[in-house]
């Protein structure tokens, strides 16, 4: 934001919200596979959190959350899940099977923690990208 | 899903859709629109679609007015047409 003003009512709400917000982000995230909810709402609330400390901290949130933290966080979560995808494929199933060979594990098993970890991966690349949008939509496209 | 919250929520949610059409400050067309997206996720949840309604509540109603709002940082506020 261009103009800001201080306001103690802002800090402490936006200090209460913030770590609700997350907490309520990983349980949509973890719980995704059987139940309403999932990778990328969990992200979007992710986002949405950092995004609030953005608001109303201003310059302070870039030390806590730096601004090249959404490209390298998004980045990963896309890389994890495109690795996920192509290793079912080196175990010869097809993109996102989850025909990994994991010893001790059924297939209803390896697919349960193959969506579990698939939506993890989905949660990060959507928060680190939202927030990097956020990013360079505030600067106006400058570094 | 009870009939007579669908109807009544439909009928706002046309009476928010025309008013962000039409109203001249856009800043007020972003409040619209953010509540117009809120009234979405309730119809939503309501007829029973929790998944869709939760992500119409985060993105529509969470980030979106956000982003519009940073939009009209860069842009005239009063409409031209």
């Amino acid at each position: 934001m261009t103009s800001r003003f201080e306001s103690i009512f802002l800090f402490v709400v936006a200090r209460a919200m913030v770590p609700l917000i997350q907490v309520f982000a990983f349980y949509v995230i973890t719980h995704g596979h059987y139940s309403p909810g999932g990778g990328f709402q969990g992200g979007v609330m992710l986002a949405a959190s950092i995004i609030l400390l953005r608001i109303s901290l201003g310059e302070e949130s870039y030390d806590r959350f730096p601004r090249e933290a959404g490209i390298v966080i998004g980045g990963f979560g896309a890389l994890a899940f495109a690795l996920l995808g192509f290793a079912s494929m080196a175990f010869g199933g097809n993109f996102l099977e989850y025909a990994l060979a994991v010893p001790g594990m059924g297939a209803e098993e390896l697919r349960y923690w193959g969506i579990f970890f698939a939506e993890v991966f989905i949660g990060f690349l959507v928060w680190g990208a939202l927030v990097a949008i956020y990013d360079a939509l505030e600067s106006g496209g400058v570094e | 899903m009870i009939g007579q919250l669908d109807f009544w929520l439909m009928l706002i949610l046309v009476m928010f859709a025309i008013l962000a059409l039409e109203v001249r400050d856009l800043l007020a067309a972003v409040g619209v629109l953010t509540g117009f997206s809120f009234l979405m996720a309730l119809l939503f949840a309501e007829l029973g679609a929790p998944d869709v309604a939760l992500t119409e509540a985060a993105l529509g109603a969470g980030l979106t007015g956000v982003f519009l709002l940073l939009a009209l940082v860069f842009v005239d506020r009063k409409s031209e047409d």
